[in-house]
C-alpha cells in the first residue's frame, strides 16, 4: 500500500503554487498566510520521508511560532497594500533578479548533472532508525551527544540576536526618556 | 481490505464521532452545571432534563440568517472559523484511548495515529489554532476585534511556552514522547502501603509540572479564569463580527479543545486508559478467555478513559463558575513571572533527581 508518490506530488505542487503566491500577492498578510501553507506542505513532505520529528518541529516552530511573529509585525505596522515604490528601484531590482535567476539555474544544472551517479545511502536507513527506537530518539541522542556543541552554540547565537533586537528597539525609547529627564 | 485499513478507518471514525458529539453534550453540561452551582435550574424545558436544548440551539444557529458585514475581507472572514476548528479536530489523533489489541495476528494500537513524535504532534497542531483568532480579528476590519485578536493570540503564545515546558519533566522521567509508551510506564507502582498501591502516575512524580500544565491548559483553551478572548462583560473579543453558525463554530472548537486538553491531562498525568480502581478485580472475576477477554478489557479501558476525561471536563465547568476572571495584565504577569520560571525550575529539579536516580 504505497500511497506516498501521489501525496508527494500533492504537497510539492501546493508548496510551489503557494510559494509563488507568497511573492506575487499584493497584500502582505495574504503573503504571510500563503507562506503558512508552504510550511505545511514542507511538513507533509518531511512526514512522507518518515522524518516525523522534523515535520512536527517544522509545524511547531516555523508555522506555530515564527510566522505568528511575522503576522504580528505586519498587523502592527498595518502594511495593507505594497508600500514599496516599484518604479524607483526597477532597474536595480531587475539586475538583481536576473543574477538570482541565473545563479539558481546554474545551481540546478550542477545538481542534476552530478546526480547521474546513484546516491549513497547513509547509516540512517528507515529500518535502522526503527530498530534504534524511532527517529525522535535517534535524532535527540545525536543532538545531545555528537552535536551538542553546535546545538548549544546555535542557541547562544539566537540569544545574542534576541538581545540585539531588544537593544535596538529600546535605544530610541531610552534616549527619548533621558532627553525628557533633562 | 486488510485488517490494518479497517482498523484505521474504524478508529478514526470513532475518535471523530466522539469529538464532534463532545460540543453539544458539553454545552448542556455547562449550562446545567452553571444552574447547579448558582442554585437555579438551567435549561429544563426542551426534552428530559433539557437535554434537547443544545439540539434546538444548533437548529437555531443553522437557520439564522448568515449575515456578512459589508466591511470585512470576505475570504479570510469565511475561513477563520474553519482554521480554528480543523486543528481542534486533528489533535486527538495521537491520544490512546485503550491498550493495544491483537486482531488476526496484528497488534492494533488504540489511537487514530501511532506517531513516534507523540505529544509533540499535539503541540504542533494546537499551535495553529492561533491563526484562526488572528484571521478572524484581522478580517473583521474592526479595531476592537483586531485588538481582541492581538490580546488572545499573545495570551496563547505566552502560555504555550509554559505548557510545553511543563511536560519536559515527564519526558525526562519516562524518556519517551510517545503517549502509548508513557501510559504503559505509568502502570508501575511508585509506592505501596500494604494493600494501597500508588501508581507511577504523572501527577505523583511531577506535581508541579501538573500544576503548570493545568493552568496553561486553561489559558490555551480560553476558559475562565483566562477567557479574555471572549470576556463578554468588559472587553470585546476577536469574534465580535461573527454570528450564527460561524460563531457557533468558534464555540465548538473551544469545546473540542477542552476535550483534547482533558485527554492529554489524563494521558500524561492520570495513567491514561488504565483501569480505575476495582475494575481490574471485576475483569479478573469474569474469568474470560482469549479474544473475548481482550475485547472486554478494551471496553473497560475505554470506559475508564472516558470517566477520567469526563471528570476533567466537569472540572473545566466547575472552575468556570467558581473563579472570577483575571485582568489582562495579571494574566500576563502570571504567565511570564510565575508559570514560566516555575516550569524552568521544575525542569532543573527533575533533571537533578533523574541524574541521582531518585525518580
Amino acid at each position: 500500500m504505497n500511497i506516498s508518490p501521489g501525496f508527494f506530488y500533492v504537497f510539492a505542487g501546493t508548496s510551489i503554487l503557494f510559494s509563488l503566491l507568497v511573492i506575487l500577492n499584493r497584500s502582505a498578510i495574504a503573503s504571510a498566510f500563503s507562506l503558512l501553507v508552504v510550511f505545511f506542505s514542507f511538513a507533509g513532505i518531511y512526514a512522507l520521508l518518515d522524518a516525523h520529528l522534523v515535520a512536527a518541529l517544522q509545524v511547531l516552530i516555523y508555522a506555530g511560532a515564527i510566522l505568528v511573529l511575522f503576522i504580528f509585525v505586519i498587523m502592527l505596522l498595518n502594511v495593507e497594500q505594497a508600500s514599496f515604490d516599484y518604479k524607483r528601484g526597477r532597474i536595480l531590482t531587475g539586475v538583481f533578479a536576473a543574477f538570482g535567476a541565473f545563479g539558481m539555474v546554474f545551481l540546478l544544472g550542477r545538481v542534476f548533472r552530478s546526480g547521474s551517479a546513484p546516491l549513497q545511502p547513509g547509516p540512517f536507513s528507515p529500518e535502522n532508525i526503527q530498530a534504534a527506537g524511532g527517529n525522535t530518539r535517534v535524532l535527540s541522542e545525536l543532538l545531545f551527544s555528537e552535536y551538542v556543541l553546535p546545538f548549544e552554540l546555535t542557541s547562544v547565537l539566537l540569544l545574542a540576536a534576541i538581545i540585539g533586537s531588544v537593544v535596538l528597539a529600546k535605544r530610541g525609547v531610552i534616549e527619548k526618556k533621558s532627553k525628557e529627564a533633562k | 481490505m486488510s485488517v490494518e485499513w479497517v482498523a484505521v478507518l474504524a478508529k478514526t471514525g470513532f475518535v471523530i464521532t466522539m469529538l464532534l458529539s463532545v460540543a453539544p453534550v458539553m454545552n448542556w453540561v455547562e449550562r446545567r452545571g452553571a444552574g447547579f452551582i448558582q442554585i437555579r435550574r438551567g435549561p429544563n424545558r426542551v426534552g428530559p432534563f433539557g437535554l434537547l436544548q443544545t439540539v434546538a440551539d444548533a437548529v437555531k444557529f443553522l437557520f439564522k440568517e448568515d449575515r456578512v458585514p459589508a466591511h470585512v475581507s470576505p475570504f479570510y472572514y469565511f475561513i477563520a472559523p474553519i482554521v480554528v476548528l480543523v486543528p481542534a479536530c486533528m489533535t486527538f489523533a495521537v491520544i490512546p484511548f485503550a491498550g493495544p489489541i491483537t486482531i488476526a495476528g496484528q497488534v492494533i494500537p488504540m489511537q487514530a495515529a501511532d506517531l513516534n513524535v507523540g505529544f509533540l504532534y499535539i503541540f504542533a497542531i494546537a499551535s495553529l489554532g492561533v491563526y484562526g483568532l488572528i484571521m478572524g480579528g484581522w478580517a473583521s476590519n474592526n479595531s476592537f476585534s483586531i485588538l481582541g485578536s492581538m490580546r488572545s493570540s499573545s495570551q496563547m503564545i505566552s502560555y504555550e511556552i509554559s505548557l510545553a515546558l511543563s511536560v519536559v519533566g515527564l519526558v525526562m522521567i519516562h524518556s519517551t514522547v510517545e503517549l502509548g509508551q508513557m501510559v504503559k510506564l505509568q502502570s508501575e507502582a511508585l509506592l505501596s502501603f500494604g494493600p494501597i498501591v500508588i501508581p507511577r502516575w504523572g501527577i505523583f512524580v511531577q506535581p508541579i509540572g501538573f500544576l503548570v500544565f493545568l493552568t496553561a491548559v486553561f489559558a490555551e483553551t480560553n476558559r475562565l479564569p483566562f477567557d479574555l478572548p471572549e470576556g463578554e462583560p468588559e472587553i470585546v473579543g476577536y469574534h465580535v463580527e461573527y454570528g450564527a453558525m460561524k460563531f457557533a463554530t468558534f464555540m465548538m472548537a473551544e469545546y473540542m479543545n477542552m476535550a483534547v486538553a482533558s485527554g492529554l491531562a489524563v494521558t500524561l498525568f492520570f495513567g491514561g486508559y488504565q483501569l480505575l480502581p476495582g475494575m481490574g478485580t471485576v475483569l479478573g472475576a469474569l474469568h474470560l478467555q482469549g479474544s473475548t477477554q481482550d475485547w472486554i478489557r478494551v471496553l473497560f479501558e475505554i470506559i475508564s478513559f472516558t470517566v477520567k476525561i469526563a471528570f476533567f471536563m466537569w472540572f473545566f465547568v466547575w472552575v468556570r463558575w467558581t473563579l472570577p476572571r483575571f485582568r489582562y495584565d495579571q494574566l500576563m504577569d502570571l504567565g511570564w513571572r510565575v508559570m514560566f520560571p516555575l516550569s524552568l525550575a521544575n525542569i532543573c529539579v527533575t533533571a537533578a533527581l533523574v541524574y541521582k536516580g531518585w525518580v
